[in-house]
C-alpha cells in the first residue's frame, strides 16, 4: 500500500480507535473506583446527542477555528503516515493545538480565556520535547519519515529509553490526564467549570472531542515510532502507556501551572536531552 | 435516530436547599447507584447540560441565578425539581424570602417528591426526564 492510503485510513479509522479508545478509559476509571461504568459506546453517544443539540454561539469565529482545530488534528495524522517530514508534522500538530486556543479565547468569557491561557502553558511545556523527540529519532534511525522509521534497522526504544519516559510523561498532558489536566479534564468538576470548553456548547463540543480523539490516535503512531520494528508491539506498548496514564489520573490530583512547566521542562531537558548527549558521547 | 436516551448530562444546583437532598443526588454518583452506566454525567456547567436538576425552594436572592442557568442551557432541556423544598417550598413555603417552588421561576418538567428525595427516586425522576428531553427533541426537530 502506497503512504497515500495510511493516511486516508488515518483520517478515517482513527476517530473509531479514539473513540473506543475513550469509552475503554471511562469504564477502567469507573472500574478503579468501584463502579461498573458507562458502556463501550458511549463517547459515541455523546458525540451523536451533541450533534443534535442546538449550538449557542458566543463568537461566531469559533466554529470556523474549531472545524479548522479538527481538520488540522487529522491532517497530522495523516501527513506522518502519509510519508511528510516528521518534524514538520509536529509544527502542524501544533498549529492545530493553538487553533483550540484561539477558539477558547474568543468566547471572551472568565473560565474559558483562563482555561486557554492554562492551554497556552500546557503547549509552552509540551512542544519542546515533540520537537526534541523528533529530532532524535530522525538521528537515530537516519529517516525523516514514518516510513523510513518503521524501514529501519534500529529499534528506536533500544537507543532512546530517556525520550520513551519522557514521551510518557508528556503525553498525559496531550491525554488531558490528571496532574497535568489544567486547562480542561474529562471529569466535570473542575475549578474553572469545563475551563477550555467552558462556552462550547452542541456541535462546537463535538468538534472539540472529535479532534481529541484524532490526537489520541497520533500519540499512538508517535508511540510506534519509537517501537518502530513492529506496529503491534508499539500499541502494546502505548496500551501499557495509556493504562499507567488512566492509574495516574485516578491517583493523583491536579498541580498547579508552574509545577506542569517545570516538570515537564526537566523531563525533556533530563530524560530527552540526557539521552541524546549519551548518543553523543558514545559516538553514535 | 435520538442519542438523547443515552447521554443525558445534568447540571445540578442547590438553590436554598438544607443539603439533604444535595447529598442524596451526589450518592447517585457513588458505586452503589452509579448512573454513569446509563451515560449520565454531573457536568458544572449549563451550556453542556441537558437535564438541570434544582434542589431546594427559591428565595430572593437566587431567582436570577435559577433563571440565568436555565437561560444558558441549549435547547432541547428539561428541568427536574429534586425534594419537597423544590416542588413546593416544602416547610421553607411560608418563610419571609421564599417564594415557594421551582416552577414560580422556570417551567418544571418533572417533580421528585420526597425530604429528602430517595436515590432510587431521583434516578427515576431523571429518566422521566430524559423521555420528556426525547419529546422536546422530537418537536423541535
Amino acid at each position: 500500500m502506497t503512504p497515500a492510503i495510511y493516511a486516508l485510513l488515518f483520517v478515517l479509522l482513527a476517530p473509531v480507535f479514539g473513540g473506543l479508545l475513550a469509552g475503554i478509559d471511562r469504564i477502567v476509571s469507573a472500574r478503579m473506583q468501584g463502579r461498573v461504568g458507562p458502556p463501550l459506546l458511549q463517547p459515541f453517544y455523546d458525540v451523536g446527542k451533541l450533534l443534535q443539540k442546538r449550538t449557542r454561539q458566543i463568537n461566531p469565529i469559533a466554529e470556523p477555528l474549531l472545524i479548522a482545530h479538527l481538520g488540522y488534528m487529522a491532517a497530522t495524522g495523516a501527513l506522518l503516515l502519509g510519508g511528510t517530514d516528521l518534524i514538520f508534522t509536529v509544527f502542524v500538530y501544533a498549529l492545530a493545538a493553538l487553533l483550540l486556543v484561539l477558539a477558547a479565547g474568543s468566547a471572551n468569557s472568565p473560565f474559558s480565556f483562563a482555561g486557554a491561557e492554562r492551554e497556552l502553558v500546557v503547549l509552552l511545556a509540551s512542544e519542546p520535547f515533540f520537537i526534541l523527540m523528533m529530532v532524535a529519532v530522525c538521528k537515530v534511525t537516519a529517516a525523516s519519515t514514518f516510513g523510513g522509521v518503521l524501514a529501519s534497522s534500529q529499534l528506536v526504544a533500544v537507543q532512546l529509553p530517556g525520550v520513551l519516559l519522557a514521551f510518557v510523561v508528556v503525553a498525559t498532558i496531550k491525554l488531558r490526564k490528571s496532574p497535568f489536566d489544567i486547562s480542561i479534564s474529562h471529569h466535570p468538576h473542575q475549578e474553572l467549570v469545563s475551563g477550555l470548553t467552558s462556552d462550547m456548547s452542541g456541535r462546537l463540543l463535538a468538534y472539540v472531542e472529535l479532534a481529541h480523539w484524532y490526537e489520541s490516535a497520533l500519540l499512538c503512531a508517535f508511540m510506534v515510532l519509537l517501537f518502530n520494528w513492529s506496529v503491534p508491539l508499539g500499541l502494546l506498548a502505548f496500551a501499557v502507556a495509556y493504562a499507567l496514564e488512566v492509574l495516574v489520573d485516578n491517583a493523583t490530583s491536579r498541580i498547579k501551572w508552574q509545577l506542569v512547566l517545570r516538570s515537564t521542562w526537566a523531563a525533556t531537558l533530563l530524560l530527552c536531552g540526557g539521552n541524546l548527549l549519551a548518543l553523543f558521547v558514545m559516538g553514535r | 435516530m435520538s442519542f438523547f436516551s443515552r447521554s443525558p448530562w445534568i447540571l445540578h444546583y442547590d438553590g436554598s436547599s438544607c443539603n439533604g437532598c444535595d447529598i442524596e443526588v451526589l450518592a447517585c454518583l457513588t458505586p452503589l447507584y452509579d448512573v454513569e452506566r446509563f451515560g449520565v454525567v454531573n457536568t458544572g456547567n449549563p451550556k453542556h447540560a441537558d437535564i438541570l436538576l434544582v434542589t431546594g425552594s427559591v428565595n430572593e436572592r437566587n431567582i436570577e441565578i435559577v433563571r440565568n442557568l436555565y437561560r444558558q442551557m441549549p435547547d432541547p432541556k428539561v428541568v427536574v425539581a429534586v425534594g419537597a423544598c423544590a416542588c413546593s417550598g416544602g416547610i421553607f413555603a411560608r418563610a419571609y424570602n421564599v417564594q415557594g417552588g421551582i416552577d414560580k421561576v422556570i417551567p418544571v418538567d418533572v417533580y421528585v417528591p420526597g425530604c429528602a428525595a430517595r436515590p432510587e427516586s431521583i434516578i427515576d425522576g431523571v429518566v422521566q426526564g430524559i423521555a420528556a428531553l426525547e419529546l422536546k427533541h422530537r418537536m423541535t426537530a
